[in-house]
């Protein structure tokens, strides 16, 4: 590894993203196998590795940032992770992440399947569709809701599965996922103190971290 | 050079300056059965071997390069294939790291091959050579480094049939290599590629100076065969966008047509300039064999027709790396074995290359491709903790 800086996931541009990272980085435990999907340029990758000592692996569908993660000794490589997950074996890893991309995917019930199939637990982070500021914009404005968080015009957005905290907790009943942690974040990514899979977080939170595990 | 003068026996002509030479005291049994003794692996080594024996990198040449991969060439005084990527403060930072490249066994650069004399008959070996394979040049640098005293070996790293050789590395002696660099390869030939070498092979059968492969004790040298084999294999290293920048349909020293058979066309004198230039370096029977040696190479036969088989728990790294527009061994190929590789689980990298250049991209100045096989070999010697310039 290259030497650690001491704040490597300070370089982030935005500090919901840094809040975040180290939100899921923080649920990581040392020395384990760590799978990040959709790992940009490795920034929670090398921080994990570096603090963490732990197994880290990547996959990331741009080949530019893969270049830079590889570049930085990172062992990521170029995928769509809607067909490529597959290829791995059951219980490869630890550690599945999923940070803020389940609702940009074709098939996100068959995603999350894989995730929890490759790994013990799957971390997985997803923008609420349920805040409050996203219902009035729909109710009042009646157009498809653009916020700082989703700031995409309804026929551009990669998000084509969105969805809210409750929607989300629904399908990890019904395909036997037991939520084993979870954060309420704020519009900054700062955790809040309500539960983050009740009605509260439903209408105030932007987003929500999980820790998820296959129901035994 | 000697082998191309055609008043000159080869087999008793003196040999340039070709560096460095071991005799292997082990015979090597080869993949066919044979066994080979007294094998010859001459190699050239870039940088110094640190007190630890942790700073080795070995690199696999190509079909037609050699062992002189940096500096100046001895023969053709040309700078080596990887002049640009190895040498101190490159890519491959030989104040970092001491870097072996080895001429394959039947090679015609000083190794053991077909045109060197057999020592039990006195003779040239020429088709009595026995058929070598991939895992056969493979066991040879491994028996080399047996005798140089070292055991791990950092990183293997090789584009093309030198990929080839890394992947075999990382198969066959997965205990003993670090992390492996398979650039532009393949785990298998395809048929396309095996029909092209099939036609190298032909051209240089129907030189009648070839004489059945006894060319040198006749004193012959079938250039011609030899000539039309590069000059085909070319245009596979190259693309069609990299083609037409460079020549288009540009007329050589010359205004117009010449209603001939001469060559009119810039691309025409390139490559008759690629193949006649080539004869010079190269050995035809060599060439038959490596291009041979290729054409067997296949890890998923070999596993029970599974990739993923050959590297089951391996603790290797593995980065692939290919070019968009090379056509020889598609980014395709690259993405076979990083699936095969992720279905045990492995630990390995994947980058494609933006490049119009072809298959020859990584021999040429690709900054991208420069960036990645550094940061990548660089985090393999951090993670052995090889000691930093």
């Amino acid at each position: 590894m290259n030497q650690p800086s001491p704040t490597p996931l300070a370089n982030k541009p935005s500090k919901r993203i840094r809040v975040e990272l180290q939100l899921v980085a923080d649920l990581v435990a040392p020395h384990t196998r760590v799978l990040d999907v959709g790992c940009g340029d490795g920034t929670l990758l090398s921080y994990l590795a570096a603090f963490k000592q732990v197994d880290a692996r990547g996959l990331e569908i741009s080949m530019s940032r893969v270049r830079a993660a590889v570049s930085q000794g990172l062992s990521v490589i170029q995928g769509n992770l809607e067909t490529d997950l597959k290829d791995y074996p059951d219980g490869a890893f630890d550690y599945a992440i999923l940070s803020q991309t389940l609702q940009a995917t074709l098939n996100p019930q068959a995603v999350l399947g894989d995730l929890l199939r490759i790994a013990k637990r799957a971390i997985v982070s997803l923008p609420n569709f349920g805040h409050w500021r996203i219902r009035w914009s729909l109710l009042v404005g009646g157009r498809m809701p653009m916020t700082a968080n989703l700031p995409d015009q309804w026929y551009n957005t990669p998000n084509i599965h969105l969805c809210t905290i409750l929607d989300f907790v629904d399908l990890c009943q019904s395909m036997n996922i037991r939520i084993e942690q979870s954060f309420a974040l704020s519009a900054d990514g700062l955790k809040q103190n309500y539960s983050a899979t009740g009605w509260q977080a439903n209408l105030f939170s932007e987003e929500a971290v999980f820790v998820l595990t296959r129901q035994d | 050079m000697t082998t191309t003068s055609p008043t000159v026996p080869r087999a008793t002509a003196p040999d340039p300056d070709l560096g460095t030479k071991v005799v292997l005291t082990a015979p090597l049994v080869l993949q066919s059965g044979e066994t080979l003794t007294g094998v010859t692996v001459a190699y050239q080594t870039y940088g110094t071997l640190n007190a630890e024996k942790s700073n080795v990198i070995v690199a696999c040449h190509a079909l037609t390069g050699d062992q002189f991969m940096c500096g100046t060439h001895p023969i053709t005084a040309k700078r080596g294939w990887w002049d640009d990527i190895v040498g101190p403060g490159k890519v491959i930072d030989t104040n970092r790291y001491f870097v072996i490249c080895a001429n394959v066994l039947g090679g015609c650069m000083g190794s053991t091959g077909p045109k060197e004399i057999n020592p039990a008959t006195g003779r040239a070996w020429g088709l009595r050579f026995p058929v070598i394979t991939i895992r056969d040049m493979v066991a040879a640098q491994a028996k080399l480094l047996d005798q140089l005293g070292i055991g791990k070996v950092l990183c293997v790293v090789g584009g093309s049939m030198g990929a080839m050789q890394a992947l075999e590395w990382a198969h066959r002696y997965p205990q003993r290599v670090f992390a492996v660099v398979p650039i532009a390869g393949s785990y298998r030939h395809s048929a396309q590629n095996i029909a092209f070498h099939e036609v190298g092979r032909q051209a240089i059968m129907a030189d009648p100076e070839w004489s059945h492969g006894n060319y040198l004790e006749e004193n012959r040298v079938p250039k011609r065969g030899l000539a039309v084999a590069r000059m085909a294999a070319h245009i596979t290293y190259l693309s069609e966008t990299a083609l037409h920048r460079k020549f288009g349909r540009k007329l050589q020293d010359r205004s117009t047509l010449t209603y001939g058979f001469d060559a009119d066309f810039q691309v025409e004198s390139y490559l008759r300039h690629q193949g006649y230039t080539f004869v010079d370096r190269f050995d035809a029977n060599s060439y038959l064999y490596i291009t041979r040696a290729m054409d067997y190479f296949d890890l998923a036969s070999e596993n029970g027709g599974a990739l993923s088989n050959a590297f089951k728990g391996s603790p290797v790294r593995f980065c692939l790396i290919s070019f968009t527009s090379d056509w020889l061994f598609p980014t395709a190929e690259s993405r076979a074995i990083v699936h095969a590789l992720n279905a045990v689980a492995a630990n390995v990298s994947f980058v494609e290359i933006e490049s119009d250049k072809g298959h020859d991209a990584f021999l040429l100045d690709e900054p991208d491709f420069h960036q990645t096989l550094r940061g990548f070999i660089d985090g393999c010697a951090d993670a052995q903790k090889v000691q930093r310039p």
